[in-house]
């Protein structure tokens, strides 16, 4: 008992607290980058690692998750190709049970037809896990990087169709791995029932 | 340790009397008569060897008009269960307690009455535990329906084909409350529950002849909002001066009947939830309610999602202990530095969950039969330097900076002892029960996945007090190094399939029971499911560490001064979401 692990103790604390400024002198662009960020959330990072918010922003991972959005595609005309087919895969397997759909109904026969007419997420229950983007057979629901969505009324926070559709250029931009592979396994499954059409002719 | 005298064959011919097989298809075990139950496990734990009860579930058969009581049982040496079950008439269910002969049941079977209303005669102190007193009926029995009741199970129709509603507009003191006859929360004063529970600790502990020296007992009450329970616990001790002579933990303000959430959603509903147990350990949650399902389903996971699944789980450990030796350190009046080191390693292997699983804390990683996607390419660059070359160094700082430190020693050690014998019979895991000089872990003891393929060493420290809850938690972050050292170096190549089958979001579970445990790092986390062969579990229990390691706070406590109540209780290391459920 004699301080000597106090002590010790003390000089952990002493190196820690340099760190950080030999870090600052060491590094010029330590603060407010973007590299610097990239730095300070790496495993060489040294010294203080706090992340600015909201001046800095984390550089999210390309599977971060976060409540769900829906995606168009950007049709020719400018119109907007929404993917869901409104099969209701999603809402079945939601384990909050946040999802509702209304299929849409064609004008001139009145039949249900395979697109949404309304589409709500529930966002004071969506507990972000992913489950519906994992399991939609038409990449038409993604998870979203988008975490600020604080409102000043409730009622806005059920999401409807027009909040969740984003274009599949935002969804490129934020998963750029994850629709380049959904978007290749939708071409080579494309292009075999193509294969198997032409057999079918063929015959 | 007792050696088994006979082997456990033999038990069928002893007790032919009172033991029938289950022979139930799915269900492994035996059936015990009420009335020789205890005579049963006295032998039981004395001569067979099985001193140490890990878990009490009570399941409602409602279609056999019947409760069952399922004791899994285990040798502390090692190896496989010994599940027992009582099976009682639902409309009367009576069982004697088991409380005598192993201690550890006292908290699960207040659980039980608590939750299914199973009386165990002879349960010394048989009230509530997670609802309050005055809670009107059982709400894990199947009969039971809460006021706002939306269907047995999910999905919902009214919620999936609208038209939206806001739970509040059916809930607080509408139509969302149910109270028993006679009560009003109107008039009702909450003192009394509470005297009642004073005063059920001060008789615990009064003697006669305090009475005649007019000297008398203190009643002090920390918590629920006392920033050193970690959340909202309450501890009532009963001071002999500065003493504490007993100690009466309350929980349940987190509760939110986890199990009966879990019965109503489908079987790959609840892995998100379980995320939520214990919020700092996902990743182990994950890992042990999949096991139990893949042993119904009878799944078994490709090789590349086995060597991910133990990458995450021991990446986990580290994670807690981190915390917890942080916080541990907060507790002892060290504000935050040492919490922050600590917290900086974990946001670091955060950020290797955030990549692989699309969340830090919430992680939803495991399916049944492997993971949901492999670990994305930078962040394995990052677990490789991270555990090659940065954990190691700063486990070996962190050590540095507090093992030594004279304050540190002078506060723990031989603060809160809890002796070998009290851990095993309180049934107490993981780091508290290894602290206190016993080797159990269940990686060693009965391996899942594919942890006998590695080498580590079950840390085990001798004297059980608060310094050696702390050194073993540093010792088994450098075992849970070693294992990932391994794993990184065999695991199959990228590209290996990490899912057995296609995804899919309804699985066929067959009927039957299983009991899936892990080490996880605050204990053995055990899941009891029971299916009926439809798309949502039957019974989904937890079997919570740190809900069961608090029966041991009062071991713990008795005899130490209330300043050391705080650190005692930290040294625990409870999380509530997992207490509470």
């Amino acid at each position: 008992m004699d301080g000597r692990g106090i002590l010790q103790g003390l000089a952990v604390t002493l190196k820690h607290f340099i760190a950080s400024y030999v870090d600052d002198f060491k590094r010029k662009n330590r603060y407010f980058s973007e590299e610097g960020v990239k730095y300070r959330s790496s495993p060489e990072v040294e010294g203080i690692f706090t992340i600015q918010y909201p001046e800095e922003r984390r550089i999210l991972h390309e599977n971060f998750r976060y409540i769900p959005f829906l995606v168009y595609d950007e049709g020719e005309e400018g119109q907007r190709d929404i993917r869901c087919t409104a099969c209701g895969i999603c809402a079945k397997v939601c384990p909050a049970q946040t999802i509702w759909i209304v299929r849409a109904k064609d004008p001139n026969t009145g039949r249900p037809v395979s697109k949404p007419a309304e589409f709500y997420i529930d966002t004071t229950l969506c507990m972000n896990c992913g489950l519906c983007a994992e399991f939609c057979p038409f990449d038409a629901i993604i998870m979203d990087h988008d975490f600020e969505i604080a409102v000043y009324d409730k009622p806005d926070m059920v999401f409807d169709i027009e909040r969740l559709l984003r274009p599949a250029s935002y969804y490129q931009q934020i998963r750029p791995t994850q629709y380049a592979q959904k978007a290749a396994e939708r071409e080579a499954k494309a292009k075999a029932k193509a294969a198997r059409r032409g057999a079918a002719r063929t015959k | 340790m007792a050696q088994p005298a006979v082997a456990a064959s033999d038990l069928e011919a002893r007790f032919s009397d009172i033991l029938t097989p289950d022979t139930r298809k799915g269900y492994e075990g035996y059936i015990v008569k009420p009335e020789g139950l205890l005579a049963f496990a006295k032998a039981l734990r004395d001569e067979y060897g099985y001193d140490y009860l890990s878990s009490v579930t009570g399941v409602d058969y409602l279609p056999n008009d019947m409760m069952e009581v399922v004791y899994h049982a285990y040798k502390i040496t090692g190896g496989p269960p010994l599940v027992f079950k009582v099976q009682v008439p639902r409309d009367n269910p009576v069982v004697p307690s088991v409380t005598s002969i192993w201690p550890g049941a006292d908290f699960q079977e207040r659980e039980a009455w608590d939750l299914l209303g199973i009386r165990f005669e002879g349960h010394p102190n048989l009230r509530r535990i997670l609802l309050w007193e005055g809670f009107w009926g059982h709400p894990l029995r199947k009969d039971w329906r809460e006021p706002y009741y939306e269907g047995e199970h999910k999905p919902f129709k009214q919620r999936t084909s609208g038209p939206h509603f806001w739970h509040e507009d059916h809930s607080p003191f509408g139509k969302n409350v149910d109270y028993p006859p006679g009560f009003d929360p109107y008039t009702w004063e909450p003192e009394t529950a509470d005297q009642i529970l004073y005063e059920s600790v001060v008789q615990r502990t009064r003697k006669p002849e305090q009475e005649e020296l007019h000297s008398e007992q203190v009643v002090v009450n920390l918590g629920p909002q006392h920033p050193s329970t970690h959340g909202v616990f309450r501890m009532i001790a009963t001071l002999d001066g500065e003493t504490v002579v007993a100690l009466e933990p309350v929980m349940g303000y987190l509760h939110r009947n986890h199990e009966k959430i879990g019965e109503r959603n489908t079987w790959i509903m609840n892995i998100p939830y379980t995320d939520r147990l214990d919020y700092i350990t996902a990743m182990s949650n994950n890992f042990g309610y999949v096991l139990a399902v893949e042993k119904l389903m009878g799944l078994e996971p490709p090789e590349r999602a086995q060597y991910l699944r133990v990458i995450m789980a021991e990446l986990t450990r580290i994670v807690n202990h981190m915390w917890a030796i942080g916080f541990l350190l907060n507790d002892l009046g060290a504000f935050f530095t040492p919490a922050l080191y600590a917290i900086e390693e974990r946001e670091l292997i955060l950020d290797i969950f955030e990549a692989a699983s699309g969340s830090r804390m919430m992680n939803n990683y495991m399916r049944f039969g492997g993971v949901v996607r492999d670990i994305p390419e930078d962040a394995w660059d990052m677990l490789v330097k991270l555990v090659t070359d940065r954990l190691p160094r700063k486990i070996d700082e962190l050590d540095r900076f507090l093992t030594h430190n004279e304050i540190i020693k002078s506060r723990c050690l031989g603060v809160g002892v809890l002796t070998p014998e009290q851990a095993i019979a309180l049934s107490t895991a993981g780091p508290v029960l290894r602290a206190s000089g016993v080797p159990y872990d269940v990686r060693r003891a009965e391996p899942y996945g594919i942890y006998d393929r590695f080498d580590f060493e079950v840390a085990v420290r001798y004297h059980g007090d608060v310094y050696d809850r702390y050194l073993i938690r540093i010792d088994e972050m450098r075992q849970s190094l070693r294992i990932l050292e391994q794993a990184i170096r065999d695991i199959p190549e990228r590209g290996a399939p990490i899912l057995a089958g296609k995804p899919q979001y309804q699985v066929r579970v067959p009927a039957g029971e299983a009991y899936g445990r892990v080490e996880g790092p605050k204990g053995e986390l055990g899941f009891y499911v029971v299916s009926t062969g439809k798309a949502n579990p039957w019974r989904y229990h937890v079997r919570a560490p740190s809900f069961i390691n608090l029966t041991a706070l009062e071991a713990m406590s008795i005899g130490n001064k209330v300043a050391d109540l705080v650190v005692i209780l930290g040294s625990i290391d409870i999380v509530l979401g997992e207490v509470d459920r």
